[in-house]
């Protein structure tokens, strides 16, 4: 039988109940959130499940929404079934205060780079995970640039005037 | 039945340099002949970072083939070569790195910029690029275009020519050049 | 006696220790920027560690800064081999966003530059690999035709590698008929041309020999690395985006996906080749549909979102409305979280997009398959020959801008 949305949703409520919230179907994909502790656990139950065999990890990310507080930063996980074509969105909230969540290496070796790289933008610290360091910024930066609150370009630069490309000597838009 | 012979005629030579010639002897200076000698061999080392990287492939191809100006041994070591052609977007991580290269470079030795990322940063003005490579090594000829066109790295390359047949041999001990380079911090 | 991790040397090493060989960032022959140490012992590879990043461009920041159609520019630059895929897969994105139809001409006409496009980045592919081999012949005869494929780029968008193809709805411009001519002259040609690489490379001893056996990959391993693409398809899964999700109307094309055994060099090789077999016929048969639609549809009627045509801009009121709001990016692009993927040249482009109903994007990630696939290169040449080690590399296809965006 073929996986509709309803039915992954129902398994989940089933096993995990009040945990998975905010579940909503955008574009036709399942999107549903899971306190940070669980997230180990409900991709462990999504891979075993012989009906619902998650087994590939497309994408994980992160966003930074400033303004929801004690909630900034969310992970995102894509996962993906081959069998029956079924894509899912699972999210995981953290505060910026204390962005521990526990790695998803030891479940998909793909999420050894996606992690760093989130840690290198954002500053989530994966628990666990076996080398987590810079990778694409130079290892001496101390701060995370993808947060909203840091500018895109290099504020040391003495050759492009700001005033020309309409910003007005402050960084903005 | 073998191929008739065919003579190309047409060859283009390269023009000889002023001097005085006569019967048996052409006398001119050695900067000229040097010069002339240098600007037709020069060996390039393409520091192909990305897209402008891709666009060198298709100018070293037969199209438009970069070897008819005597570049056809690209020298992949900084050792041998006479040219650094940075094609390609340099960030901050790779600075130092192209700096390594330029450093192992052996007088005389001259820098092109290829491609806007290379001269200025081009479209990426963010924190990890560096703004032109001219803040790390000094550059003699800036190609802009993002990618410039493969004739567009050719009038680079024949500006360089330009440059290297008029260069005087004193050049590299002068007080200018020392000067240049401890602008940049290489002694 | 190397710093890294615990390396224990294998049993037949008559070195006492292992050397650390930094294959740097300035590689010779055309890879791109990344860095492999390698721990060698003698010449065979005992592990080894992958760094990134030397040509790392923000481009996710700069997303955010940049209203929609601005971004286009930016995908170019990720897999610049292959652009026009990367600009279309953008485009599908946000015409899913914003919930826009193309008409069947505007798909048949994507599904023409894509094809070709792909065809483009695997021909650098393969010739890449036999110049690492040593076979430099191949990869010479080869660039003829991608400058005949640049040529055609030039008639419909104007340039040669960074396309910037296409709007969001549609083209810019109508295909012009010189452009319709050169893609049949490409269909005409080019067949003859990769029957000759064939040739000279498919069963040649040589070759073979170098690139069978060398840095294999189980499907299990493949698909926990998160390999997609012609990577995934050698080591003999089947999964083509173009066939499990159809976008832009490959629905209506037939074609088949080579897959292989083993997962090696030689049928990443293979593959390759034979996709661009199937790009072949899958250009003929959009050449064939497309004669027999309207022919001056060349984008979709939606005015808020694409540039109305001058004429109207000067005579028609709303026209110019739409025309002010457009360029100025204040265009209402609906609030939405939208994650779609299209089969690039290298494998599952996915395109992570949250609008919160502003000119530029909340948030944009690029889900690049090199980074993802990369990961597993360590694996893939343990224990394998140094020459070995950097055929692999080559064959795996690694474009850096897509590594690092």
């Amino acid at each position: 039988m073929s996986l509709t949305n309803d039915y992954i949703k129902q398994r989940l409520t089933d096993k995990f109940g009040e945990a998975v919230s905010q579940v909503e179907e955008t574009f036709g994909m399942l999107n549903f959130t899971v306190p940070k502790d669980l997230n180990l656990k409900v991709m462990q139950f999504l891979y075993d499940d012989e009906e619902l065999q998650f087994r590939f990890l497309t994408d994980l990310t992160a966003v930074h929404y400033p303004d929801r507080k004690g909630e900034e930063l969310a992970v995102v996980y894509h996962l993906y079934n081959f069998a029956q074509r079924v894509r899912l969105r699972m999210k995981v909230y953290t505060s910026v205060e204390d962005p521990r969540v526990f790695t998803a290496t030891r479940l998909f070796e793909s999420a050894n780079w996606m992690e760093r790289e989130t840690y290198d933008f954002f500053g989530v610290n994966f628990v666990g995970h076996p080398n987590l360091k810079r990778i694409l910024n130079v290892d001496e930066m101390d701060y995370f640039p993808m947060r909203k609150e840091f500018p895109l370009e290099d504020q040391s630069r003495i050759d492009k005037d700001d005033e020309m490309f309409g910003r007005g000597g402050h960084i903005g838009i | 039945m073998a191929r008739p012979v065919q003579y190309n005629t047409k060859v283009k030579t390269v023009e000889i340099p002023e001097g005085y010639s006569g019967e048996g002897f052409f006398a001119t200076s050695f900067d000229k002949a040097i010069g002339l000698a240098r600007k037709n061999s020069i060996w390039p080392l393409p520091f192909a970072t990305s897209c402008c990287g891709i666009e060198f492939m298709a100018t070293m191809a037969s199209t438009y083939d970069l070897a008819r100006f005597g570049a056809e041994r690209m020298a992949f070591t900084p050792r041998q070569c006479d040219l650094l052609m940075v094609m390609g977007t340099i960030s901050k991580k790779m600075g130092p790195v192209l700096r390594q290269v330029y450093l192992q470079m052996a007088e005389p030795r001259w820098v092109i910029a290829v491609g806007a990322c290379a001269s200025s940063g081009g479209v990426f003005d963010t924190y990890s690029v560096l703004q032109g490579i001219d803040q790390i090594i000094p550059v003699d000829v800036y190609v802009p275009g993002c990618p410039p066109r493969p004739e567009a790295i050719i009038d680079g390359f024949m500006r360089i020519q330009d440059l290297i047949g008029q260069e005087s041999l004193r050049r590299r001990h002068s007080e200018k050049y020392k000067e240049l380079l401890n602008s940049y911090g290489i002694q | 006696m190397s710093e890294q991790h615990n390396i224990t040397l294998p049993e037949g090493s008559i070195e006492r220790v292992t050397q650390t060989l930094n294959l740097g960032p300035t590689h010779p022959a055309t890879h791109g920027v990344f860095q492999n140490i390698l721990e060698i012992d003698g010449e065979r590879v005992v592990s080894s560690e992958s760094t990134v990043g030397y040509i790392h461009r923000a481009f996710e920041k700069i997303a955010e800064r940049r209203p929609y159609y601005q971004i286009t520019p930016l995908t170019d630059r990720l897999n610049y081999c292959s652009s026009p895929i990367n600009n279309m897969g953008w485009h599908i994105t946000v015409e899913k966003l914003l919930g826009i139809q193309t008409p069947k001409r505007v798909d048949y006409l994507r599904v023409i530059i894509m094809e070709l496009a792909r065809i483009c980045d695997h021909l650098i592919c393969n010739g890449v690999v036999g110049v690492d081999t040593g076979a430099f012949t191949g990869f010479l005869y080869l660039m003829r035709w991608r400058e005949l494929a640049y040529e055609i780029y030039e008639e419909i968008c104007g340039s040669r590698l960074t396309t910037n193809i296409g709007r969001v709805g549609g083209f810019e411009r109508n295909f012009t008929p010189a452009a319709f001519e050169k893609i049949e002259k490409f269909l005409v040609e080019f067949p003859k041309a990769l029957k000759e690489f064939e040739t000279l490379m498919n069963r040649n001893r040589i070759f073979m020999e170098r690139t069978q056996g060398v840095g294999p990959i189980s499907a299990e391993r493949a698909m926990n690395y998160g390999f997609t693409g012609p990577n995934l398809r050698a080591a003999g899964v089947d999964y083509d985006l173009r066939v499990a999700h159809p976008y832009s109307s490959y629905e209506d094309f037939e074609f088949s996906i080579p897959v292989g055994t083993t997962g090696d060099c030689y049928d990443r090789f293979l593959v390759r080749n034979g996709e661009m077999w199937e790009s072949l016929s899958i250009i003929r048969q959009a050449m064939d549909k497309v004669k027999g639609l309207p022919a001056d549809v060349f984008h979709a009627d939606v005015p808020a979102y694409y540039l109305p045509e001058k004429s109207d801009v000067y005579t028609k009121m709303e026209a110019l409305i739409y025309h002010f709001k457009i360029i100025m990016g204040e265009t209402d692009i609906l609030p939405g979280e939208l994650y779609n993927a299209v089969e690039g040249a290298n494998g599952e482009l996915g395109f992570y997009l949250i609008s919160d109903g502003g000119r530029s994007p909340y948030r944009l990630h690029f889900r690049r398959p090199c980074f993802i696939y990369y990961q597993a290169y360590a694996e893939l040449i343990k224990g394998a020959m140094l020459s070995d080690a950097l055929i692999c590399m080559s064959s795996l296809n690694l474009i850096a801008g897509e590594l690092d965006a």
